[in-house]
């Protein structure tokens, strides 16, 4: 034989070592585009409400701490609510798709449809149904929205299997549970994952869209539009960063969870996260 | 896998048809069964919650004002003026995702240090931001739709940078390496290559962001006060929706026959540009 | 042609097969297979080989024919595990390090760990894999997936061999020594071999017989016994009668052809 591969066993501490690396002049790009907007605004002494400092977005984060704080993790937890039914939903409908693939392939074009409709747009009509403090209503919207990635990724993955895998499978007389255990869902997990990924993002806004429209003055995006409506741009920013920050830190760990599950995958060691 | 003879259309046909009829046997049914129950979960149905398919088929001919035009043609306007913004945004948002891909391809240091906020940029709720936008630019003169056109790039150019990205990438190694034989510069092989290349994928993109565009658009619309669209619509309608619920399910109607459209539009210029196999790009 | 069936590894008789789409792949095919023989079968593209291979193993049906395998009709003999399979791609799972891989169909039978473990130690110390267990497939190189892919076939002691182009993708050198090591494996384990190859040097040095097949529609061409003698190595590439018989093969080839018309691309060999 001439390639020898050495068994490489996935060395945690190399790779985290290199994510590091990685991440640097991301770092340096964020200092210095903060530095640039603290100074550009001082300078030419934009007006707050087209942007303001951000040193005036920390104070103002700073002094409302607990009540941006609190407002966040309301809606965060309407976003993980709607992110958990409605991608649940789709992985669902994506297994009974696959398992039914003649209807799968006849319905998949209007799955495909069904993403290119606005959806976001029938955020008054869910708090109508559930009423505008119910979180419900907003959990619904964000399930929605999440439901459609997540199913067609997933289907996607369920789907796009190498003949021959099953072929293999069959040779061992494998019944249609064990085709799916053994390759169809393991081979559909990086996919899923993509659609959970923009299921994340998704439900998030989904959810301050929802409460724009009305919602209890507890909530992230109730309280941004507050804000907006007072003048107070330095704290109705720092709601907009704290809402961007819960959505980075809900994709994050959706990127961590893949991370752990498709460890295996050839992808995972080159290319991490979109 | 694939029929493509002509029981194959006249299927996909069947389907075509079968899929909406079955959604509104189920709406009808559903509706029927809850309120002959009176079950009150997820939700009250009545018929302000769901009104009859018919009525919100009605509502389209229904003055809003009285004496005043059809809902629909009032609708039929709005979707124009949010349209005119989508279109704006996407071409924008287009023109600057491919700008950014581009560049991010070919400077790894730029690619590193730009990509996480390419995605993180993604995570600001537009519409929390809109009203800024909105004013912030007002107060420099610059009209309110063009305004709201800038906010749907905001959606638009993610997906293209993204995916183009990706497709730039794409070409096989030995690919490259053939352009460099014939002494290709970086442009040369950049419009040679790896733009072609990269077409797939950025259809792809560009699917997705004719849905985001149509979003942002009506979005975008919503808390910035903007009353000519359809984002202006829906707000209106909510505040009467106990009132005429089936003023806001039409708007809705519109804003999805909108997306879909622009969707088709794209999906009809991939035909038109792209002669290989788009299936291959996840 | 043998009267006692029952007695062939495998039974093809009058076998044909015609696709959906109306291309004709075989047209009464004819083939008996005695225990712990290497048969060959090769051909130009298209020529339904490896739909032979798979109407054996039960994963295409065949439109006219029957197929007995070690007595049993082909779907049965599936059931029964009668036989292991190995592709040209080597057809590993990504998300199983190697030892899991070899260990799937162990899995299917129902095999308990420890059973399972000690088989796979040995299936790779076979394949002189030991030391990869827990890698994963895409860390190792195309030779080595095709032996970890042969020593997934061979767990479970089939007494059939299925092989696919198994080497068809790999560099000549590398080749070469797999088919060395097969041959050795083949006579360790007495089983039974049909292998699909492009490669006529291949076909002679492993085979007991090379089934010569013509295209369009498939049908065999000719049979040829390979009379080399055993154990073959090194030397047997250089042996005039191993030249003989390359050139015997590449004629029933050439002479199958004859009245084949040129192929275009779009209709390959249909799986």
């Amino acid at each position: 034989m001439s390639t020898i591969v050495e068994p490489v066993p996935s060395g945690l501490t190399r790779e985290l070592g290199g994510r590091l690396r990685d991440w640097v002049p991301a770092l340096v790009v964020f200092v210095l585009a903060i530095a640039l907007w603290q100074g550009l605004t001082t300078a030419f002494h934009v007006q707050t409400f087209l942007l303001p400092k951000p040193s005036d977005i920390a104070r103002s984060f700073w002094e409302n701490k607990s009540a941006l704080w609190s407002a966040g993790v309301y809606t965060l937890k309407e976003a993980a609510g709607g992110f958990v039914l409605g991608s649940g939903l789709g992985i669902l409908a994506a297994l009974l798709l696959a398992r039914f693939r003649v209807v799968g392939a006849a319905l998949m074009p209007f799955a495909i449809a069904a993403n290119a409709i606005p959806i976001i747009a029938f955020a008054p009509i869910t708090n109508n149904w559930f009423g505008l403090l119910n979180p419900f209503s907003k959990m619904a919207i964000a399930a929605v929205l999440c439901f459609f990635p997540t199913m067609v990724n997933t289907l996607r993955g369920l789907t796009s299997v190498h003949p021959s895998s099953i072929e293999l499978m069959r040779s061992y007389a494998a019944g249609e549970t064990a085709v799916f255990r053994h390759v169809r869902i393991p081979n559909s997990l990086p996919f899923m994952f993509t659609g959970l990924k923009i299921s994340a993002v998704l439900s998030m806004i989904g959810a301050i869209v929802g409460e724009y429209f009305g919602g209890p003055t507890n909530a992230l995006g109730v309280s941004i539009l507050n804000d907006t409506q007072l003048f107070d741009f330095p704290r109705a920013w720092a709601g907009i960063v704290l809402a961007s920050a819960f959505g980075l830190a809900f994709y994050g760990l959706v990127v961590l969870a893949e991370h752990f599950t498709t460890s295996w995958h050839p992808s995972a060691r080159s290319f991490s996260g979109e | 896998m694939q029929g493509g003879n002509g029981s194959g259309t006249l299927r996909k046909l069947a389907t075509l048809l079968v899929v909406p009829v079955a959604l509104i046997v189920l709406w009808e049914g559903y509706k029927w069964l809850w309120q002959t129950t009176g079950w009150g979960w997820p939700f009250v149905v009545n018929d302000t919650t769901m009104p009859h398919v018919y009525s919100i088929l009605q509502a389209f001919s229904q003055p809003t004002t009285t004496g005043g035009p059809p809902l629909i043609q009032s609708l039929l306007h709005a979707a124009w003026f949010t349209m005119k913004e989508a279109i704006a945004g996407f071409l924008l948002g287009g023109v600057i995702g491919f700008g950014l891909a581009v560049l991010l391809a070919h400077v790894r240091l730029l690619e590193r240090g730009l990509l996480p906020f390419v995605v993180g940029s993604q995570t600001v709720p537009i519409l929390a931001i809109a009203p800024m936008v909105v004013i912030g630019l007002g107060s420099k003169g610059v009209q309110g739709w063009k305004s709201v056109a800038i906010l749907a790039a905001w959606l638009t150019f993610f997906p293209v940078a993204i995916n183009t990205l990706r497709g730039l990438k794409s070409p096989d190694r030995r690919a490259v390496e053939l352009m460099q034989s014939y002494a290709a510069s970086q442009w040369s092989i950049l419009w040679r290559l790896r733009v072609p290349a990269s077409l797939p994928y950025i259809f792809t993109a560009l699917k997705i962001s004719a849905t985001a565009s149509v979003i942002g658009a009506i979005i975008g619309e919503t808390p910035a006060s903007i009353q000519d669209g359809l984002g202006g619509a829906i707000v209106n309608f909510n505040q009467y929706y106990s009132l005429q619920p089936t003023f806001l399910w039409a708007t809705n109607i519109i804003c999805a026959a909108m997306g879909l459209v622009f969707f088709g539009l794209v999906v009809i210029a991939e035909h038109l540009v792209v002669r290989r196999a788009p299936e291959n790009v996840v | 042609m043998s009267v006692d069936a029952g007695s062939k590894a495998v039974s093809i008789r009058g076998v044909s097969k015609t696709f959906r789409t109306g291309t004709t792949a075989l047209v009464d095919i004819d083939l008996e297979v005695e225990p712990g023989e290497f048969v060959s079968l090769i051909g130009p593209s298209g020529c339904g080989k490896s739909t032979v291979l798979r109407i054996v193993g039960d994963l295409v049906q065949p439109s006219a024919g029957s197929v007995l395998v070690n007595g049993k009709p082909a779907h049965r003999a599936r059931l029964d595990h009668d036989y292991g399979i190995v592709f040209q791609d080597a057809v590993l799972y990504d998300w199983r390090t190697v030892a899991k891989n070899v260990s799937l169909p162990l899995e299917m039978l129902g095999w308990s760990r420890a059973r399972r473990k000690a088989r796979v130690e040995e299936m790779l110390e076979l394949v002189e894999l030991r030391g990869f267990e827990s890698s994963r497939p895409w860390q190792l190189s195309g030779g080595m997936q095709q032996r970890v892919s042969i020593a997934r076939a061979l767990s479970f002691d089939p007494s059939l061999l299925l092989m696919d182009e198994p080497f068809g993708a790999l560099d000549e050198m590398t080749r070469e020594r797999l088919n060395l090591e097969l041959l050795q494996i083949w006579e360790k384990a007495g089983s039974t071999v049909i292998f699909v190859t492009h490669s006529i040097p291949e076909a002679v040095f492993l085979s007991t017989r090379v089934v010569v097949m013509s295209s369009r529609p498939g049908r065999i061409a000719d049979v040829i016994p390979v009379d080399l003698p055993r154990p073959r190595g090194v030397a047997t590439r250089e042996d005039t009668r191993f030249f003989e018989l390359v050139t015997a093969v590449r004629e029933a080839l050439a002479a199958g052809r004859v009245e084949a018309p040129p192929r275009s691309l779009a209709t390959g060999e249909v799986y």
